[in-house]
């Protein structure tokens, strides 16, 4: 049993262990209607972090008595694979996976028109294939495109990232090992129309200073998330990216 | 699953909402504070004596109970040299008609979670120091937390009664062999002391503590923890709803401000901040 050493996460040229630079995302790919017997679904996949969401409803409500006589409820489940991590995750719902589930909920009740449907239940699982970092913001960027691909109303998608800091520098998209070994994690859902903020936490020290620039450097960032989105959506319902 | 608690009906929170919307204009609240103010804060150290800590904490009437126990036990295998604390936090049926018996919902997970991450990212601990035989034997601190009345913001007084009870809490001293040196006690080494701010946000306008009247009729709120050198160690959006990019500058300077005058009062009471 001996200490496990840090490792140096970004040389001196500002390149990161997996060869980016710090405003650098991983490899996105997205795609809607991935699963056959849901109401919508998304697959999103960050570098080796994959992710698939599912929507099913709206729906009865259930049990009865969680009904809302105004609006419909959202359910949210986020969850990972027992094989998704380095250490086998125990079955069943962790601390973590309890609270995830809570914020990835209220973001996206941030944006969905639930009195849309009263009385009913809408209900969206996430799902983690893999976990190398990011898989909240993966998530709920999941879970918003599943949410339109079931064709359910919302005032708009909601794409999210994560930023933190390793080595004293500001860096977009931290993997599994940044996130382990840097001084900060900061996962952010936003809003990209209304330029609002529907998901924020952070873990670890910033100055006040290093926060703001976390913050431009999401707002910058998502900006190819809600691409992706956009694109995803396109490809399944048919209108090319140039006639819009 | 994560579904959301029941509330009151949406109508009566809309004229709420309106009527602290309007108030915050004229720069007032419904209780009579101003918009960048606590409710009277006390806090109260060594309030359970089978405690190896403990503090009392109220913001209001808002009432937040920490407890400490120590025990012994192994360190994490990839931390050989440092002791291990936990916290938990229950949200007690007698504390508000909305909270349940049973174990902690996601509600008290969320808290527990939240003030454990200010207390590690805060740095508050010197772990090292907890630790007795290196890889075999460390000091372990079980942090619990009770809401015991609510009025809105559980997050704050919680913060605070676990910095509190953790600033005055002694354990059992032991010798570099591990063996008891009974009559002897030590303090918990604290490095530092993280403490919070919880902001409301309608519309365009900002409020701290809100009580719980104000707490249902926000359109989101969110909590901000801040180390004695004022770096941003945690962070929760804790409701649904939208925060627009440019209140969030203000957001922090506020939770700063209010930060340092309730670190005042945790170094007048406790003595250490």
């Amino acid at each position: 049993m001996t200490q496990v050493m840090k490792p140096k996460l970004i040389d001196e040229n500002g390149i990161r262990l997996d060869g980016r630079g710090p405003t650098d995302l991983r490899p996105l790919k997205m795609e809607v209607s991935v699963l056959e017997k849901s109401d919508g679904s998304a697959y999103v996949e960050l570098g080796k972090t994959k992710v698939y969401a599912a929507v099913y409803g709206p729906k009865e409500a259930h049990p009865k008595h969680l009904a809302i006589p105004d609006r419909a409820i959202l359910n949210c489940r986020y969850h990972m694979t027992s094989f998704s991590t380095d250490e086998r995750k125990t079955l069943g719902m962790t601390r973590r996976e309890i609270e995830l589930s809570k914020v990835i909920r209220e973001a996206l009740e941030s944006v969905v028109f639930l009195e849309e449907f009263p009385r009913s239940a809408i209900d969206v699982f996430v799902e983690v294939v893999q976990a190398d970092g990011g898989t909240r913001t993966a998530g709920l960027t999941a879970a918003s495109l599943a949410l339109a691909d079931a064709g359910i109303p919302m005032r708009e998608l909601i794409a999210a990232v994560a930023v933190g800091k390793v080595d004293g520098t500001i860096i977009l998209d931290p993997s599994d090992i940044e996130d382990k070994y840097g001084e900060a994690d900061m996962p952010i859902g936003i809003a990209p129309e209304s330029n609002t903020i529907v998901l924020l936490q952070l873990n670890g020290k910033m100055t006040k200073d290093e926060f703001k620039r976390g913050l431009e450097l999401a707002r910058m960032g998502i900006q190819k998330i809600y691409q992706a989105q956009r694109e995803a959506l396109r490809r399944k319902y048919g209108v090319s990216t140039t006639e819009v | 699953m994560s579904f959301p608690p029941l509330k009151e009906k949406s109508f009566t929170v809309k004229i709420m909402s309106e009527k602290i919307y309007k108030l915050l204009q004229q720069g007032k609240r419904i209780d009579e504070r101003s918009p960048y103010e606590f409710r009277k804060i006390t806090m109260q150290t060594n309030v359970v004596e089978k405690a190896n800590g403990s503090a009392l904490v109220s913001v209001g009437s808002t009432r937040i109970l920490t407890g400490i126990k120590v025990e012994l036990g192994a360190p994490y295998s990839d931390r050989p040299n440092e002791g291990v604390f936990s916290v938990n936090a229950e949200l007690l049926p007698l504390a508000s008609k909305s909270f349940e018996p049973g174990p902690p919902d996601e509600r008290g997970i969320e808290l527990a979670r939240v003030v454990d991450r200010c207390i590690r990212e805060g740095k508050a601990i010197d772990l090292e120091k907890l630790c007795i035989v290196p890889g075999k034997l460390v000091y372990v601190l079980y942090i619990d937390i009770y809401v015991l009345d609510y009025d809105g913001n559980y997050f704050d007084p919680s913060v605070m009664s676990a910095m509190a009870a953790l600033a005055t809490c002694t354990m059992p001293k032991y010798s570099a062999t591990g063996e008891r040196i009974e009559g002897e006690s030590i303090k918990v080494p604290i490095k530092d002391v993280p403490l919070s701010a919880t902001l409301g946000i309608i519309k365009d306008k900002l409020l701290v503590d809100p009580c719980l009247v104000e707490e249902n009729s926000l359109d989101t709120s969110i909590v901000v923890c801040l180390d004695s050198a004022s770096n941003v160690v945690a962070i929760q959006k804790n409701s649904p709803g939208h925060i627009p990019f440019s209140l969030m500058e203000s957001i922090i300077d506020i939770a700063e401000e209010q930060i340092s005058r309730i670190r005042a009062q945790f170094k007048e009471v406790v003595g250490v901040g």
